[in-house]
């Protein structure tokens, strides 16, 4: 039984091993590696923009269900009465997406204008190369750089998004554009400072070996996650605000508000280009999301170490980690207004940037601390170090918003 | 502390999804094709012509006066009178409509054409599905698709059609009455020829003048002076 589902386990290696297989014998060494790519390749340009599609539906519905909605229920299989719950809607969305006319403002800087949203598919599509989706599954393993190229690849979308706004050559682009750049700069930071106790922790930058440190178990039935430590659960979170804002998701979505600013930087952007962005958007907040299960939720490991949990594929643990952090996202949408852009500001480098400073000291404390001190006393350290700046941190945030007073309208 | 709000709005959001899930007080949609709202009575979208008779084209109240064409806000609405005259409801001759059509793209549904007609011959519809594959013919409606039976007024508008009807019986009762008047008046005055002419026919033979019959009410105006009643 085991072996049946560890086989499924390493189904899709296996299979490209078989594909590769098939090749003549004299295949020259290039076109090898290219058809590997390729194999590769092809399995995330399919699954992840699948997903994207199924997320927007999901979304559209989830946030109606919040608001007492039914949200969209219609689409099904053309021609018939079988609706499927309105899953079809991606189909017709990208349909009509397709061939919706392409306009260009006479005055943008075509070039730029058109380079744009590839610019920022591509640096996104990279950053799932080096993300291991199951054992054995990571498409580039770089030992030495692994996360440090998803954070180099993943900072070059801000230059896309400018490119975007100014190309334009419109007022709300280019406010969008700014906004953007403001925002993804100032929470670079957090993120990257949330993401380097796990790697002090780890010792290693590759994010394979940072999956096989979580391996192992707490407290004799627990995954030893990173989250079920104290810098590793207040790092988590940390991780998962910045993530938002480098995604653009809500509360942080001011580049693209489309109350104030129309649709942001993609507001001259129609047709096909307009999915692209939207995609690419998407996309950025799945690998984000990726990031942090393979930093914090033990990546493709089960939570559990129990038989019928650990025959469930790692692929799909990654998966369907994934899909709840999604489920988290869209709910947090639901619930969050968005935040003006002092507060947006005042957040990450008032409150954000001082805890992960701490959370880099408390994880130093647990490094160091290993072995010699009693757990318990470890854990209640960590945590009185780590609750006490945020109950002070968020005093002072919570200080300043208090009841509006109005010069004039009183 | 930071966060508690946030926790609180979300688990409010998580009470909206299952909520809607399983409570239906929750969730006000109507799904419109299948479900429909009964039109509440106040409701108006685009004026009709409102006949009495079976045949729409005889028993329309319309008598070509022309008061809304000259009244419609934006000139949606086009007449032409006929050359001929027929009984209306209460019996007296009038014009009718050879053309009545009113420009579904123009109309702004402003009910000034209702206020203004002294016949009670045009109302408003609550019909609402007004959309159309062909928008230049399909969108002028013709007085064919403008006539709709007084029975539909009564259905859409049933406050305001008790007032129309009743507004008509007066103007049925007055109209009999005058009828009998003038046939008393004529029945009198024939009487006074007689006696007059028999008079006179006793001083030498002159031909004496018949009376006139007197003018009926047809069967329009015996329908609508029932209605009020019903």
């Amino acid at each position: 039984m085991a072996e049946l589902f560890a086989k499924l386990d390493a189904l899709p290696v296996t299979l490209k091993h078989l594909l590769m297989g098939l090749l003549p014998g004299a295949t020259p060494e290039w076109l090898v590696s290219v058809v590997s790519a390729v194999l590769t390749i092809t399995p995330i340009l399919a699954v992840f923009p699948l997903m994207f599609a199924l997320t927007t539906v999901i979304e559209r519905k989830g946030l109606g269900r919040i608001q007492n909605r039914i949200g969209p229920n219609r689409v099904g299989i053309p021609l018939t009465d079988i609706r499927l719950w309105g899953f079809g809607q991606f189909i017709a969305d990208g349909i009509k997406s397709l061939i919706k006319e392409d306009v260009v403002p006479r005055a943008a800087d075509k070039v730029v204008h058109f380079l744009a949203p590839i610019a920022l598919l591509i640096p996104v599509l990279l950053t799932y190369s080096v993300l291991p989706f199951g054992k054995n599954m990571v498409p580039l393993d770089l030992p030495q750089t692994g996360l440090l190229f998803f954070f180099a690849v993943g900072a070059s979308t801000e230059l896309s998004v400018f490119m975007a706004g100014w190309s334009s050559r419109n007022k709300y682009s280019l406010l969008g554009a700014m906004r953007a750049i403001a925002q993804m700069v100032s929470y670079e930071i957090p993120l990257i400072l949330s993401s380097l106790t796990v790697v002090m922790m780890a010792g290693t930058l590759s994010l394979t070996s940072i999956v096989e440190h979580q391996a192992g178990t707490h407290f004799g039935f627990l995954h030893n996650w990173h989250l079920f430590t104290p810098w590793g659960f207040v790092g988590f979170c940390l991780f998962l605000t910045a993530a938002a804002a480098e995604a653009n998701r809500t509360p942080f979505d001011l580049p693209e508000a489309e109350s104030e600013i129309i649709a942001g930087y993609f507001t001259e952007y129609s047709g096909f280009k307009f999915a692209i962005f939207f995609l690419a958007e998407y996309l950025g907040l799945f690998a984000m999301c990726g990031l942090g299960i393979t930093l914090f939720l033990g990546g493709w490991l089960p939570p559990v170490n129990i038989a019928p949990f650990t025959w469930v594929p790692s692929w799909c643990w990654f998966l369907g980690k994934l899909s709840a952090l999604i489920v988290l996202f869209i709910w947090l949408r639901g619930t969050l207004p968005r935040l003006r852009t002092d507060q947006l500001m005042g957040f990450a480098w008032k409150f954000l940037l001082p805890m992960t400073l701490i959370n880099l000291v408390v994880a130093a404390l647990w490094h160091m601390s290993g072995g010699a001190v009693h757990i318990g006393i470890r854990w209640v350290v960590g945590f009185a170090m780590l609750a006490i700046p945020y109950w002070l941190l968020g005093r002072g945030f919570e200080a300043s918003v208090g009841k509006r007073v109005y010069r004039f309208a009183n | 502390m930071l966060g508690t709000g946030i926790l609180r709005g979300m688990v409010e959001t998580a009470k909206n999804f299952a909520g809607s899930y399983h409570d239906p007080e929750r969730l006000t949609t109507v799904e419109y094709p299948e479900q429909r709202i009964a039109p509440k009575e106040n409701a108006r979208q685009f004026p009709f012509l409102v006949h009495d008779t079976e045949d729409p084209m005889k028993g329309l109240r319309c008598v070509a006066c022309q008061i809304c064409e000259k009244e419609c806000p934006p000139q949606c609405i086009y007449i032409v009178k006929s050359k001929d005259k027929r009984a209306d409801y209460k019996g007296q001759m009038q014009l009718y409509p050879v053309t009545f059509d009113i420009d579904l793209s123009v109309c702004m549904s402003c009910q000034i054409c209702v206020e203004v007609c002294p016949f009670e011959s045009i109302k408003m519809d609550t019909e609402f599905e007004l959309s159309n594959t062909d928008r230049f013919g399909g969108l002028l409606v013709n007085k064919h698709q403008l006539a709709k039976s007084n029975e539909h007024y009564r259905k859409i508008h049933p406050t305001e059609a008790a007032v129309s009807d009743a507004a008509l019986a007066v103007e049925v009762a007055k109209a009999q009455a005058k009828a009998k008047a003038d046939v008393e008046a004529k029945a009198k005055a024939a009487a006074e020829a007689k006696a007059k002419a028999e008079a006179a026919a006793a001083a030498g033979p002159v031909g004496a003048v018949a009376p006139a019959p007197a003018p009926k009410p047809s069967s329009p105006a015996a329908a609508t002076a029932a209605a009020p009643a019903a």
